[in-house]
């Protein structure tokens, strides 16, 4: 089943063992790999996934994004939250 | 390297310039305690007195970095069986490769496990052959394989490592594709294959013994449905369905020379990791050649890139950059003619008869006895 769209603002989302966020360097942008998946990050995604290092929680990434891109929070709550879930019901992303 | 390519291109009407590939599958060795009735292994296999050293594996993987590589798939053969597999597995995942360890299992110790994930396996992919002992040892030819099978996987899931399994479908296993599924929840793992059978290699000597009815494969395509909806979040399915009662062709790799490559045991760089039944192109060897200058240059690379090469149907198909006319391999296997239409497409003046082929082979109540892989072809013919 899919997971609800809501996260809570305490979980920690992170990068589940096997997957990894790193720099393409032959192709100019940033992919989140999985065993046979690719991710290609768009310049929000990679934004996003910059921040999931396990430790920062929902809320902190949150606060960094808004601030870093002087956003409001309650507009990109919503997309911030369909994106990690989106990728978590994938399994490339535990919250 | 870059500079002597450009040169060359400009000289001929080459196709635009490929991207760089993203995958390598690298068959470190031939050698594998399994005998396994599919295997897409050519039937001549590269004894271990060919096979690639340490040193230029080494410099395969940090070629294929630097070309562009993202995922390199590690198989053979069973890769484990060459004495400097963790050594190889540390060389790649340091020069930035994700690692894929595609394994039977068989003959893997908890301490080669570990000095394996040590030096940066990333994933490890294993192969499943039925979801009970009888049919997983008929299939791979391997008395005793269930339970190392059983024994690795709890000992990957216990160390953290995502798991995927892979089950070759056919006619022998094809009625356990639930209880496979309910195995891969069991066993713990991330991922599951359920991969058709393809018929090349092994598996197309052994065709008439692995062919499944057609109303069997229509079942398997409504049972991944199902588990797929039921087990979202828990285990993601992926699924290749076979070709030969299909209406149009598979993208052969994503396209030839387009996303992936293999390197097989003694070197041959192959756009396909069949692609050496087409015995009229020229491969190129990681002996004597660079990965970017075959993947770019190399004539087998190039011979079937593209749409340039193609005859009718495909020239004139509002289909030919879908398909790409599908797979060269089996064009050749079943037409004679690699330039082909893929025989499985519709349009192919050779459609129906494989469709009549496969219907009738699956048919046979008792099709005889499969060959097993092995080293000296037709020698270790078993009952099955």
């Amino acid at each position: 089943m899919d997971r609800p769209n809501a996260i809570a603002d305490e979980t920690v989302p992170a990068l589940p063992r096997g997957v990894k966020f790193r720099e393409d360097k032959a192709r100019s942008r940033f992919v989140l790999l999985g065993p046979e998946r690719i991710f290609e990050a768009d310049a929000i995604a990679t934004e996003i996934l910059k921040r999931v290092d396990g430790k920062a929680s929902f809320k902190a990434i949150l606060t960094d994004l808004t601030q870093t891109f002087t956003a409001d929070e309650a507009t990109i709550r919503p997309d911030v939250e369909a994106f990690l879930t989106d990728l978590a019901n994938k399994q490339m992303v535990s919250l | 390297m870059s500079g002597s390519h450009v040169d060359l291109q400009a000289d001929r009407v080459a196709p635009p310039r490929p991207q760089p590939p993203l995958g390598l599958l690298a068959e470190v060795t031939h050698r594998c305690p399994l005998r396994c009735t599919y295997c897409s292994n050519p039937l001549q296999l590269d004894p271990k007195s060919v096979e690639l050293d340490t040193e230029t594996w080494k410099r395969v993987f940090s070629e294929a970095a630097e070309l562009g590589v993202i995922h390199l798939h590690m198989s053979g053969g069973e890769p484990t069986a060459r004495r400097d597999i963790v050594e190889l597995m540390r060389h790649a995942a340091e020069v930035g490769l994700y690692t894929n360890l595609i394994t039977s299992g068989i003959g893997v110790s908890d301490a080669q496990l570990d000095a394996l994930i040590e030096a940066g396996c990333d994933h490890i992919q294993l192969s499943m052959q039925g979801a009970d002992a009888a049919i997983t040892e008929a299939v791979g030819g391997y008395r005793g394989g269930y339970d190392k099978k059983q024994a690795f996987a709890d000992a990957v899931v216990a160390r953290g490592v995502p798991l995927t399994l892979n089950a070759v479908i056919h006619r022998m296993n094809i009625h356990q594709v639930p209880a496979m599924i309910d195995k891969a929840v069991a066993f713990g793992a991330k991922r599951l294959e359920i991969a058709h059978t393809q018929y090349y290699g092994w598996a197309l000597k052994n065709r008439a013994q692995l062919m499944p009815a057609r109303a069997d494969v229509d079942r398997t395509i409504d049972e991944v449905e199902s588990a797929r909806e039921r087990l979202k979040g828990t285990l993601v399915i992926d699924a290749v369905f076979p070709d030969y009662y299909a209406r149009y062709p598979k993208l052969c790799n994503g396209g030839w020379g387009t996303r992936t490559f293999s390197v097989t045991p003694s070197g041959k760089i192959l756009p396909c990791h069949a692609a050496e039944t087409i015995t009229h192109l020229d491969f190129w060897n990681v002996r004597d050649r660079s990965l970017a200058e075959t993947w770019y240059d190399g004539p087998a690379f190039n011979a079937y890139r593209g749409t340039g090469w193609m005859q009718e149907p495909c020239a004139s198909c509002e289909r030919k950059t879908v398909d790409y006319g599908g797979c060269r391999c089996q064009a050749l296997a079943l037409t004679g003619d690699a330039a082909a239409t893929d025989p499985v497409c519709i349009k192919s003046p050779r459609h129906a008869e494989l469709g009549a082929l496969a219907t009738m082979e699956a048919a046979v109540c008792d099709p005889g006895p499969a060959v097993y892989r092995g080293f000296r072809i037709g020698q270790e013919t078993e009952r099955r």
